[in-house]
């Protein structure tokens, strides 16, 4: 590597249009984020690298429950527990809240803020509901006498949706945090992109849950 | 700007927007996601047997691979994004196999 790129460069914005090289040009055409040497965009590239380790946390978290769910003499299981008219409902409240996202994401490359700002607000309000939803059904199971000790079941239960619902929890806030800073048009760098982000986030979310839903509430232990 | 240039230029706006549809598209697909998991629960209720199982293990994929290529765009988007998501993925498919084969041959029995 040379000395020269070793060494640190002003700001793309603080150089003269004509003294920029290649790639900046490059980065003003897609509305301002930079491009890396791979042509692709660094902060989508880490956060695809970030969902592919949320994939073995979340593979750990499933398995060990898969493992321990038949594990609850004398106790309620899952047989007596779930209920699964309310669980499909809340599901069907995440599996929408991918469609708002996904229309945010496409407002946000039509450069459209109200729009975005309604959609982020939509997929805020359904993803609070189905939070919503499980502290009901974590609240009723308490009730019954499950608790987070009762059983290996209950604790791989409770880890496991409870994991889950940290991260709705957080992309909602994050939703929020959007919706407010887009308001005020303070978005740092390309917009679209910091839209489509917290959106890749939010559908990995609802993924994960199509996934629990099936193999926790589903399939009978 | 040559004609060579001019296309992967279009090329790579094509990727960056990430191939995005008409609205209308996406309301498409999550009516057929709803469909699918009003399937599913459907199932539940109905006995099915053996073949329970395989069938709302096979919905399940489509509905995951449904979300991922679509909602999150990878279809479209480039290939390296499917190689570090895909790759997680395929690893933690393998913890749960690993932890699940170690339990049925050390379990005591």
């Amino acid at each position: 590597m040379s000395e020269a790129t070793l060494t640190e460069t002003p700001a793309a914005g603080d150089r003269p249009a004509d003294d920029r090289p290649a790639d900046d040009h490059h980065a003003d055409d897609h509305g301002g984020h930079p491009v890396s040497s791979t042509g692709l965009s660094n902060n989508k590239l880490a956060m695809w690298l970030f969902l592919g380790s949320e994939c073995l946390l979340f593979g750990g978290l499933i398995s060990t429950y898969m493992l321990y769910r038949g594990r609850h003499t004398g106790t309620p299981g899952p047989a007596q527990l779930w209920d699964i008219p309310l669980t499909s409902v809340s599901s069907f409240v995440l599996l929408m809240s991918s469609l708002t996202m996904v229309l945010a994401v496409s407002a946000a490359q039509q450069r459209d803020d109200r729009l975005t700002v309604i959609w982020l607000s939509v997929t805020a309000l359904l993803g609070s509901t189905f939070v919503g939803a499980q502290v009901y059904e974590f609240t009723s199971f308490y009730h019954e006498g499950v608790g987070f000790t009762t059983s290996l079941f209950s604790s791989s239960f409770f880890t496991l949706t409870g994991f889950h619902g940290i991260h709705v929890t957080v992309g909602i806030i994050m939703l929020m945090s959007l919706v407010g800073i887009v308001s005020r048009s303070k978005v740092p760098g390309d917009k679209a992109e910091v839209v489509e982000l917290i959106g890749l986030y939010w559908h990995f979310v609802d993924i994960i849950w199509i996934v629990i839903f099936t193999l926790v509430y589903l399939i009978p232990a | 700007m040559t004609t060579t240039d001019h296309v992967e230029h279009n090329e790579h706006v094509a990727a960056h927007e990430g191939g995005h549809k008409p609205n209308s598209f996406y309301v498409k697909v999550a009516a057929a996601l709803a469909f699918v998991t009003a399937i599913e629960v459907a199932l539940y209720y109905l006995d099915l047997g053996k073949a329970y199982l395989p069938i709302l293990m096979v919905l399940m994929v489509i509905k995951f691979l449904t979300v991922v290529s679509l909602f999150m765009h990878l279809r479209f988007d480039n290939k390296i994004f499917s190689w570090l998501f895909y790759s997680g993925l395929l690893l933690a498919v393998f913890v749960y196999l690993g932890a699940l084969m170690t339990f049925r041959f050390f379990d005591g029995s």
